[in-house]
């Protein structure tokens, strides 16, 4: 047929929408600031990106499973203080696994609320969120936290330093997608989380241990923030008590726009990367075209909106529907 | 002659990879309870989601009396006098019977308030219609599968209906129930309602139904009077051969008891089960729903902790403690509610075939998708199920092809002892067969195998020996050979059944 019947336009609206509209994005952004699309730019959004995408592919284990991680944010902040004030303290050879160590049983900790108790996700991550951030107020004593040597120190790395003239928040970024896209897609266990994510009782009549899964869950999602965390530290060497904050919807954001459903059982690590790049994209492009900083939150929850609708348009190939 | 209440004329429907509906036509005269039949996935659900709106055909036409229609949803349909009962059940758990029966449309008092009252009294009239032992105030979710398919039924009485449509109502019905089922379709009929029924059961369709209407492959294969025709021929033109149905007569050599059971009991749900399952033989479980059948196997399966009694294996004592326990131990279970238990409906067929032994089925840290592929395709030519690749989304295939998966996902783990729970739900009459066939010869194999059924044909086909069991209790065990069905029938009515091993 060659004319398209209006159906029919709906229907391809509804299922590329996000390429659609992040296309639009673009070329509107293009036209308005011819910056834009230059190298120096995109390779400035991916580098911007990095510590959120990181975190995002944690996220992404999580979601697949079938609950959300709220606390991301709050926990990153927590990595980054920590990290700062034990590379002073016992050095940056030891401080590091400490902070690890320390991240990773706060994930653990909600991994078993959310595994073993079987705890509702959004209610525990949402009180972590809260409650972490409280931990590292109480480590700091609510002051910034700073290294006191800036210069002398090997730790900025991680942050600052490039190998192959490619930085290395990028290079972490990468490797650790690659290495979890293979996890979630290839492994066992990635085939477990998407079962327990869509349908945990089926899941459990497979043998499937469902507690240990989601707890293993968490224990990714902790590792992603902490190293996170560190990028943040290396990269500033300094931080406020809340370099997190907020972080963790920007994180579901990407991981949403990724398509990945927040019902569980569906998502890719390939499409959050996706989702993450969209969002640098997009938030870049707010503040090359002259918007204020601030905007972006607005703009933020707008796109996750949108984004959500056009998922359920997708699965139902409709724009509007009465019927699910 | 009068004219039908409904038509569907040269309807066609396709999916990626799959021609579901080719060119049916199909109508239903007034009062008329008319049959549509056919195999697994031969398109008897799709055809009626286009007639219901869910899915807009590629081509052909709907009239409902005189004026043709375009269906544009449920609610359209409903306005038209077309009620569905679907064969998945749709109904919101949290909510109370009468609010799922009038959803969308509870009657008001001032100031849009719901009018509860009349709302319960509504309710409660059409429900001592079905004769159900629920309230209109009970919550959906407190009530077994079949009393929430009757909840489903009861919301198609609601409405002037033209036209009613049935996808497998009975599938999960007790006999009683049925009885009650049929006498509500009686009732409809003689209002001059239009029915469309659909079953893969032959005894139901020759006691009810006036014309039967036939798919295959998504091809309209013709219309029969059902008083002019036999289950053989309709059989022949569902699936083009004939079956075997009748009783088990064969045995196979018994080897060692594989399973034993001694006075095991799980709090109120069943008391004092003993019984044991030999290599190379069919145990049949029979009785009715909430005869504490399903909770044995779950228990077996390492989902419950019975409270008392012992469970062996190959004669050692053994406690299973989760079903990751039982698997290790060589213990399947095929689940009764496929869609709850049985699958993960957004991952494809072969990841669901797979995955109680996904853990073991790699090459250095990764699954190995080519085994996997290979097991797919094994019990895909089988089971024959029907789908156009192992990357079809198994939500996406018909409903006794979901079934089938079930199936394969439990027969490819080789196990000691297959518990199987009401096997053949939903799954044609070829099909049917070729199942039990399966179980007899994997019996043959040496396996030790259980069957819970709700049917008698099915029990009857493939059980060496029936342990009838009423309320928790077993009352009775009979050989193939000594059992009748009405003794069958007695046992499970807790009548007159003898405790004897
Ligand atoms: N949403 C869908 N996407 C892709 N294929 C589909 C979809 N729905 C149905 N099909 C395919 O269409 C065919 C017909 O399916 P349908 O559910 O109508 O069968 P059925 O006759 O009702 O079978 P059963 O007796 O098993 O319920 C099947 O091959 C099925 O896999
Ligand atoms: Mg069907």
């Amino acid at each position: 047929m060659a004319t398209l019947t209006k159906q029919q336009i709906g229907t391809v609206l509804a299922k590329q929408g996000i390429l659609i509209a992040f296309a639009v994005f673009m070329v509107a952004f293009t036209l308005a600031n011819s910056k834009f699309i230059s190298v120096d730019n995109l390779f400035s959004v991916v580098r911007s990106s990095a510590i959120l995408g990181v975190m995002a592919l944690g996220v992404t284990f999580v979601v697949i499973s079938g609950n959300l991680d709220l606390s991301v944010g709050s926990m990153m902040s927590f990595s980054t203080i920590v990290v700062l004030d034990l590379h002073d303290q016992i050095g940056p050879a030891l401080a590091i696994p400490a902070m690890f160590a320390m991240t990773l049983s706060l994930g653990a900790f909600i991994g078993f609320l959310v595994g073993y108790l079987r705890l509702n996700s959004l209610i525990v991550t949402l009180g972590m969120l809260s409650a972490i951030h409280g931990l590292t107020l109480t480590y700091s004593g609510g002051q910034n936290m700073d290294i006191a040597d800036k210069e002398g120190t090997w730790f900025s790395v991680f942050g600052q330093g490039s190998a192959l003239g490619i930085p290395v928040p990028i290079l972490i970024f990468v490797a650790l997608a690659a290495l979890l896209g293979v996890v979630l897609a290839k492994t066992p266990f990635g085939r477990k989380v998407y079962a327990v994510g869509g349908n945990g009782t089926a899941a459990t009549f497979s043998g499937i241990r469902r507690a240990r899964t989601v707890f293993a869950c968490y224990i990714i999602s902790a590792f992603c923030v902490a190293t996170a965390g560190l990028i943040q530290a290396s990269r500033s060497l300094g931080s406020q008590n809340t370099v997190g904050q907020g972080l963790e919807l920007e994180v579901l954001a990407a991981v949403i726009l990724g398509g990945a459903s927040l019902l569980g059982g569906s998502g890719t690590i390939f499409k959050t990367v996706i989702g993450v790049l969209i969002l640098g994209f997009i938030q870049n492009g707010l503040l090359l075209i002259g918007l204020q900083f601030y905007v972006q939150f607005v703009v933020t929850w707008v796109i996750i909106i949108l984004a959500v609708w056009l998922d359920i348009a997708a699965k139902r190939g409709k724009l509007l529907s009465s019927i699910a | 002659m009068t004219d039908p209440v409904l038509h569907l004329d040269d309807i066609v429907k396709t999916f990626p990879g799959v021609r579901a509906l080719d060119g049916v036509s199909f109508s239903v005269m007034p009062g008329e309870v008319h049959a549509l039949m056919g195999e697994n996935g031969a398109g008897k659900s799709t055809l009626m989601k286009v007639l219901g709106g869910i899915y807009q055909p590629d081509g052909g036409s709907i009239h409902v009396g005189k004026e043709q229609v375009t269906m544009s949803g449920p609610l359209e349909a409903k306005a038209k006098g077309i009620v569905f009962i679907h064969q998945e059940l749709s109904l919101a758990e949290e909510l109370s019977v009468a609010e799922n029966i009038y959803l969308g449309e509870l009657p008001r008092k001032s100031f849009g308030r719901v009018d509860w009252r009349k709302l319960s009294d509504q309710t409660n009239t059409i429900l001592q219609k079905l004769n159900v032992g629920f309230d209109a105030t009970t919550r959906v979710g407190d009530l077994s599968i079949a009393n929430q398919q009757m909840v489903e039924i009861a919301r198609a009485l609601t409405v002037d209906a033209k036209a009613v449509i049935f996808d497998e109502p009975t599938a999960s019905l007790t006999d009683a129930e049925k009885v009650v089922l049929f006498d509500v379709i009686s009732d409809l009929q003689k209002e001059g309602v239009g029915i469309i029924y659909i079953s893969h059961r032959m005894e139901e369709i020759f006691k009810i139904t006036d014309r039967i209407s036939i798919l295959r492959d998504g091809q309209y294969q013709g219309t029969v009077n059902t008083a002019e025709t036999n289950e053989e021929a309709v059989t022949q033109m569902m699936i083009g051969r004939k079956l075997d149905l009748s009783r088990n007569e064969t045995h196979h050599e018994l080897g060692d008891v594989a399973l034993e059971v001694r006075g095991l009991s799980c709090g109120k749900l069943y008391q004092d089960i003993s019984f044991e399952v030999r290599r190379g033989e069919v145990v049949g479980f029979y009785g009715l729903v909430g005869a504490g059948r399903t909770e044995i196997a779950e228990t077996l399966f390492g989902l419950r902790d019975p409270s008392a009694g012992q469970i062996l294996l190959d004669g050692e004592e053994v406690r299973i403690t989760s079903p990751n326990d039982a698997i290790a131990r060589g213990i399947s279970l095929v689940p009764e509610d496929r869609k709850g238990q049985g699958l993960v409906l957004g991952m494809n067929c072969r990841d669901n075939m797979t995955l109680p032994q996904v853990q073991d089925l790699t090459s250095g840290p990764f699954v190995a998708e080519g085994a996997e592929v290979a097991i797919f395709d094994q019990y895909r030519d089988r089971l024959d199920i029907r789908t156009p690749g192992w990357k079809q989304l198994v939500g996406n295939l018909s409903g006794g092809n979901q079934q089938k998966i079930v199936i394969g996902k439990w027969l490819s783990m080789h196990p000691n002892v297959l518990i199987v729970d009401e096997p053949t739900r939903g799954i044609d009459v070829g099909s049917k067969s070729e199942i039990h066939k399966l179980l007899r010869e994997l019996a043959a194999q040496g396996y030790a195998v259980m069957v819970i059924s709700s049917e008698m044909p099915e029990v009857l086909h493939v059980a060496d020996r029936i342990v009838a069991m009423y309320s928790g209790r077993i009352m009775r065990t009979f050989t193939s050979d000594e059992v009748t069905e009405d003794s069958l029938i007695q046992a499970i009515s807790g009548l007159g059944g003898h405790e004897a091993a």
